[in-house]
């Protein structure tokens, strides 16, 4: 009896955790960005935008910059889009023809911490 | 997650043989070295601690040697106890089918865990954990289903390895990723029933290949949802007796499949082909439902009851 009493919980259980997470958050994973990953431009990008599956906590994230050369590139802070917390931008100063790699780490609004990076291509 | 478990057959060697996968209760983890994220793999041992539950794993296994068929559904929980340290449980509900003989049904051994999680290089996306697995004594049924009548302790070794920091000509092989666990079993009995139980050396590999690394870290191909969160992999999970009487005899499977893994949970399904004659034949398959404990209950279950 006690066995077919478990297995008769799991599901249960298994729809209580399902329906939970609509309250919660999780680790903020990059969707797509703006130039692509590897991607390459033909026109030097006014900015770099990141789109994330979750909502950032802009003062524990950041995005950096650097050329081929590693030299980190001059930028502003990047910010969170004021229409939407999923979204954070980095405006560039002219980016001359050549390959960037971008690093970015972010903190969810639930504090969960992720990091990446990508390149991209400016071809004139 | 548990290693998958092969049958449990009536036969001695088949049980002797099989029954180190069964003990070998293997972490679970899905976690983070730098750039990478590391799925729960299903058959063998992630090198994380985390909070996370496996509910259920729907194991249909492959013929056992003596034509024994058995079914498993399993649930397993992790806890981290600090950030560096966690401990996990598991059990299995099990049906077993003899050749010729009337279905048998109830639960296995009851598998605990402790684990170390001593080093993360995130920009080499490399990871490494020690523990100790304990599967216990009659925590299960043991004259029908084979469950233990000793305790088996386990230490181990588990790592994880990302290629993404390899230059950019290779850009094809960034995505993949090997995690691998190395254990040794110690049984407390050195025979049950008058049949032997050897030590045995437990070894287990998976071959990864994420599809979401080379979407948002190598190069933009166009995968949306839910392609773009998938990661097929192939398993290898093998133990070999050393001593007793089995020495050198090894059982194990390959276990080609896909992980799909979301904000909250991740759905994997793998095929089950065992490799040895002593791992039985035809194909079995596993399903399971996991979820990411810490993201679900970020302020509560998730997070370590320590911190420091």
């Amino acid at each position: 009896m006690r066995r077919y009493l478990l297995l008769g919980l799991m599901p249960a259980v298994v729809c209580s955790i399902w329906a939970w997470p609509v309250a919660a958050m999780a680790h903020a994973f990059l969707d797509h960005t703006i130039p692509t990953v590897g991607g390459t431009v033909t026109a030097a990008p006014p900015e770099l935008r990141l789109f994330f599956s979750e909502p950032l906590e802009p003062l524990f994230s950041g995005i950096e910059i650097s050329g081929t050369d590693g030299q980190r590139i001059a930028a502003g802070k990047a910010t969170l889009d004021p229409r939407d917390a999923k979204q954070f931008v980095l405006r560039l100063p002219p980016l001359g023809p050549g390959h960037y790699r971008v690093h970015w780490h972010v903190v969810s609004v639930d504090t969960h911490p992720t990091q990446g990076d990508f390149t991209f291509e400016v071809r004139p | 997650m548990r290693i998958t478990s092969l049958p449990l057959a009536a036969a001695a060697t088949a049980l002797a043989m099989s029954y180190p996968c069964l003990c070998s209760a293997p972490a679970e983890a899905h976690g983070f070295a730098g750039d990478r994220f590391f799925p729960a793999t299903i058959a063998t041992d992630d090198p994380f601690v985390a909070d996370e539950m496996s509910l259920p794993t729907v194991t249909r296994n492959p013929t056992g040697p003596d034509g024994s068929q058995e079914i498993d559904i399993g649930a397993d929980i992790a806890k981290r106890l600090t950030p560096d340290i966690g401990f996990q449980l598991g059990r299995q509900w099990q049906r077993l089918q003899p050749l010729g003989g009337r279905a048998v049904t109830g639960f296995g051994a009851l598998d605990a865990e402790l684990d170390y999680q001593f080093y993360t290089n995130g920009p080499h996306e490399l990871t490494a954990m020690v523990g100790l697995a304990s599967t216990f004594a009659h925590t299960g049924r043991v004259a029908a289903l084979g469950a233990p009548d000793f305790t088996t302790l386990s230490p181990l070794v588990d790592f994880g390895k990302g290629f993404g920091d390899l230059p950019e000509t290779m850009n094809w092989a960034r995505p993949i990723a090997v995690t691998g666990n190395l254990s040794m079993d110690f049984p407390t009995k050195t025979e049950s029933a008058g049949t032997p139980n050897p030590n045995n050396f437990n070894y287990g590999f998976a071959f990864e290949y994420s599809l979401e690394y080379l979407q948002h870290h190598v190069k933009d191909v166009g995968l949306t949802a839910p392609f773009d969160r998938m990661i097929p992999l192939v398993e290898v999970s093998f133990s070999t007796a050393l001593n007793r009487g089995y020495g050198g005899q090894t059982v194990g499977t390959v276990q080609p499949g896909l992980i799909w893994a979301g904000q909250y949970m991740q759905v994997g399904a793998e095929a089950i082909l065992p490799v040895t004659h002593n791992s039985g034949h035809g194909l079995g398959g596993v399903v399971q439902l996991h979820f990411y404990l810490d993201d679900i209950f970020p302020q509560t279950l998730g997070r370590p009851l320590f911190t420091y």
